[in-house]
């Protein structure tokens, strides 16, 4: 422990250096509403871990690796009790989609009703700027599996906003 | 097509990363716990564990608090937290000792970042010099059990981790000079004048 202790930065400042990058990532992926609970698991959970962590690691990736499960559990346990009604209806008669007043655009809802392997992949690629590399290691699958779940997500999400347009 | 991340109010990854550091400490997870203080000896960090009271850094004679929080987590974990009110009891104290209302520090103190053996040995005699009084190294030497070690004496007083609440301002050369001290002479002389010594010095 003294070893890999002895490299990693005092946890305040690796909080303070992620912080923006976590709450990004899990108001994409879970919504504001989950995402103040969500972000303090995260970072409760990367304490917990921290000073068996080997030095060296990509803090960034692993933190983020963490929310990424923490916004699984909540997605999981939103698929076993209703969902909230906000969270699903935003049919083409809410439209034009635009960003909502607290600033968790349009589009991140719709990227939440996506496949799972999408809808991960995406917010780690755009709401948490994961190459598909980082993606591929906090997913446990292939590069190119990341690669192609992002490809299917984003002509989904083309997809679905031509036929908002269509019916508007 | 761009997906543009979700945007944060202003503030807010910090109000909830400050919240989670709170409560990180609250429920031990976290096994150090920080706070800055401001008093009339400048800025001082103030590093606790669940133990107690483990450092109390000089800010700006220790590097900064980038380098006294560093040098805590390499020698005692990098688990550290900012937690302001988990140190309010330290922060009281300090500012009734300022204010001229303390004489003695009740806060619990953990030992730690002293070495083992004479040193803390040391360490622990100056803790209980009175407020007000003042030893030699001399006597901190006898009192630590090695009477003619009083070099060593002045050297752990030097690396003193917890200075002004462990005194180690009160102990002075055998032949009446100021000796050293951890936060500079300045700070010597006027924490002994706070204390009430008519120093000819």
């Amino acid at each position: 422990m003294m070893t890999t202790a002895a490299r990693l930065p005092p946890f305040q400042r690796f909080l303070d250096a992620h912080s923006e990058d976590v709450l990004r990532y899990l108001v994409a992926s879970v919504g504001r509403h989950d995402a103040d609970d969500a972000f303090q698991e995260t970072f409760i959970s990367a304490l917990r871990a921290y000073p068996r962590l080997p030095a060296g690691s990509n803090l960034r990736g692993w933190v983020l690796a963490i929310a990424h499960r923490k916004a699984i559990d909540i997605h999981r346990a939103r698929g076993r009790n209703p969902v909230p009604v906000a969270e699903i209806h935003d049919g083409p008669q809410r439209s034009p989609p635009a960003a909502s007043p607290a600033g968790d655009g349009d589009h991140w809802q719709r990227v939440r009703a996506l496949p799972a392997r999408q809808r991960e992949v995406l917010t780690l690629r755009y709401a948490a700027d994961l190459t598909h590399a980082e993606i591929a290691t906090a997913l446990h699958c292939t590069e190119e599996a990341a690669r192609r779940a992002a490809a299917d997500g984003l002509r989904n999400l083309r997809k679905e906003l031509t036929d908002v347009a269509a019916t508007a | 097509m761009s997906l543009p991340p979700p945007e944060l109010r202003p503030g807010e990854a910090a109000a909830l990363a400050a919240r989670t550091a709170a409560r990180a400490a609250d429920q031990g997870i976290a096994e150090v716990a920080y706070t800055t203080v401001d008093s009339p000896v400048g800025r001082l960090v103030a590093v606790a564990t669940p133990r107690g009271l483990a450092r109390l850094a000089y800010e700006l004679e220790n590097g900064g608090l980038d380098e006294i929080l560093d040098d805590v987590a390499l020698r005692l974990s990098p688990s550290i937290v900012e937690a302001p009110a988990r140190l309010d009891p330290v922060r009281r104290e300090l500012e009734e000792y300022f204010d001229g209302h303390r004489q003695d520090f009740d806060v619990a103190l953990d030992w730690s970042l002293s070495r083992e053996g004479f040193r803390r040995r040391v360490l622990q005699e100056c803790a209980l010099i009175p407020f007000g009084a003042t030893r030699t190294y001399k006597d901190m030497a006898i009192a630590a059990g090695s009477p003619s070690a009083f070099r060593a004496a002045g050297g752990a007083l030097g690396s003193n981790p917890i200075p002004i609440v462990v005194p180690c301002h009160r102990v002075l050369a055998s032949s009446g000079g100021l000796g050293g001290y951890t936060g500079g002479l300045e700070r010597k002389r006027l924490l002994l004048s706070i204390e009430g010594g008519s120093l000819a010095l």
